[in-house]
């Protein structure tokens, strides 16, 4: 068998993902669609791991400006995200 | 080490996964979290141990970066107020956004870093149609967002603004959009890509300019799945396997979020974008000559604190009162008096899915007396009483029964049955819809003019 395309693997890896997230997201309980919406917000920031890569080469370089510009942006949302995420969460309590 | 890599980034995703399964129920929610957050730090981690030859300067750049957004980031999650949750996560999306359109731009500076080149330094082709794709997703998520957070925020009136022949104006850029992809994806000119750019920045706001405040709940979740598509369309820009599952998780999750927003209105999903809802100047049913019955804080007291059951129905009118902690008092005190008291909240009442339900768990009201509409409608016909605080449309029976309402065929809650209903409210004025609610001219309703938080205050003291 000839070697598969790498863009293809891409979109098996996409399409079994949109699965898991889509059986995984029904299940969460109504009552914490906010906190969902504040934790999928802190965790779609792992774009970070392309932005770590455009500052990383030593030297400078307009890529690697912009590079900067993204992980500070993709910082405040990582931090910001989980942050306030488990600020809500520690709200929901049980009565008694 | 590139295996090692994709092996750390794994766990990552697996991490994200249970973070997201973790909120089943409140009990895991808070366990789920934390496995997030140490998927995120994995995932970082094993990305600056990979990076090909960074040299000290790019480490501290690095830290610098991380410690500057970290802190702001931590700051704005300890102060932010909980009312002001739908604005902030507007404001998060839009950083998503925009890291992606900058990630995007990197790579297309820089592609060797990523190793997406041809030996003869161009970028391939498939990866030059995802990057198109990956940045303009994440400029509309930037715009959107931003235009998102300026209506919630109050910084714009968050009534639909409609310009004139809108739908054409969308028509034509997002056309130019389209052709200005295709040429960036032949021809790797910079300048088809710049200009991509700003037309999907501009179709951002041009969509989400005539959509008004009520539809916030659904155009919220639409950019929270927007921000996944961005990253995943990097993700397949940069052939990295984490952003692209990451980015599926959280785009499925907008989308159910958005689709379950949706049937909450009764709306389809293609109506919310069109926008222009409530705008349309709706003639009044011909009830304005009926009289209410308005009454006072203290008859409300005497009624409620002699009843067996009250069931609080909050709207966003709560939220802009920020009357949770008066309505989490005015519990406290008929539990004192025997009576039982529960939440109802419909899906889309507030600004944003479950809105009410961090509100009130700010407040201390425990979850497990808060239930969701079809858990608590059949409720009704045994309560005393149903006070219903800063809601309106949600609680419409015309919904149910006039062909001729706007809303007509949306979920609503069935107040109406209870004993006796009690409506908070400042004037007579309609709801968002433009609708009056035929619920203030019952026989068993009582109109209780005033704040949603002082009227409530006043309530609790007359019991007292």
């Amino acid at each position: 068998m000839a070697a598969i395309d790498p863009g293809l693997y891409n979109l098996i890896v996409f399409v079994l993902a949109i699965f898991v997230g889509y059986y995984v997201v029904w299940s969460v309980t109504p009552a914490l669609h906010t906190p969902l919406m504040s934790v999928t917000n802190a965790i779609s920031s792992v774009i970070i791991v392309g932005a770590l890569i455009a500052t990383g080469p030593a030297g400078f370089s307009f890529s690697k400006a912009i590079g900067f510009l993204a992980v500070i942006l993709a910082a405040v949302n990582i931090f910001g995200g989980f942050l306030v995420t488990q600020r809500m969460l520690g709200m929901f309590k049980k009565r008694g | 080490m590139a295996n090692l890599v994709a092996f750390g980034y794994l766990i990552a995703a697996v991490c994200f996964v249970l973070a997201l399964r973790g909120l089943s129920s409140p009990a895991s929610s808070q366990q789920g979290n934390r496995i997030g957050i140490a998927g995120m730090a994995i995932a970082v981690i094993v990305t600056l141990f990979a990076l090909p030859d960074p040299g000290w300067s790019s480490y501290l750049l690095i830290v610098v970066g991380l410690a500057l957004g970290g802190t702001v980031g931590a700051i704005i999650a300890r102060r932010i107020q909980m009312t002001a949750m739908p604005q902030l996560v507007a404001a998060f999306h839009s950083l998503v956004g925009m890291a992606a359109v900058l990630v995007a731009a990197a790579a297309l500076y820089d592609p060797a870093a990523y190793g997406i080149t041809h030996p003869d330094g161009s970028i391939k082709g498939m990866n030059r149609i995802e990057m198109g794709l990956g940045t303009v997703i994440g400029a509309i998520t930037f715009t959107g967002s931003i235009i998102a957070f300026a209506k919630l925020q109050a910084l714009m009136r968050s009534a639909p603004i409609l310009l004139p022949s809108r739908h054409l104006i969308n028509l034509a850029v997002g056309a130019a959009i389209v052709l200005l992809l295709i040429l960036f994806a032949t021809s790797e000119s910079t300048v088809a890509f710049w200009l991509m750019t700003l037309l999907a920045f501009a179709i951002g706001a041009l969509l989400i300019v005539p959509i008004g405040g009520a539809d916030m709940p659904v155009v919220i979740s639409m950019l929270n799945s927007y921000s996944g598509w961005a990253a995943a369309g990097i993700g397949f820009t940069l052939n990295n396997p984490l952003l692209i599952i990451t980015g599926a998780l959280v785009g499925s999750s907008g989308a159910i979020l958005s689709y379950i927003m949706c049937k909450g209105m009764n709306r389809s999903f293609v109506s919310v974008i069109l926008g222009g809802f409530g705008e349309t100047g709706l003639a009044l049913a011909d009830q304005q000559d009926r009289a209410v019955k308005p009454g006072s804080a203290e008859d409300a007291a005497f009624i409620m604190q002699n009843a067996r059951s009250v069931i609080v129905v909050p709207g966003y009118g709560m939220a802009v009162a920020q009357a949770q902690h008066a309505v989490r008092e005015l519990m406290d005190v008929l539990s004192k008096h025997g009576v039982d008291v529960k939440f109802a909240i419909h899906p889309v009442a507030g600004r944003m899915p479950g809105h009410m339900n961090v509100l009130l768990a700010e407040a201390n009201v425990p979850y497990d007396v808060v239930h969701e509409m079809e858990d608590i409608n059949n409720d009704f016909q045994t309560a005393d009483v149903a006070y219903v605080i800063g809601a309106n449309d949600i609680t419409n029976p015309a919904a149910k029964t006039d062909t001729n309402s706007p809303i007509y065929g949306m979920p609503v809650l069935d107040v109406e049955r209870a004993k006796a209903v009690f409506f908070v409210k400042r004037s007579m004025a309609p709801g968002y819809a433009g609708i009056e609610n035929t619920l203030f001219y019952n026989d068993n309703t009582m109109m209780l003019f005033g704040d949603a938080k002082k009227m409530t205050e006043e309530i609790v003291r007359a019991m007292a």
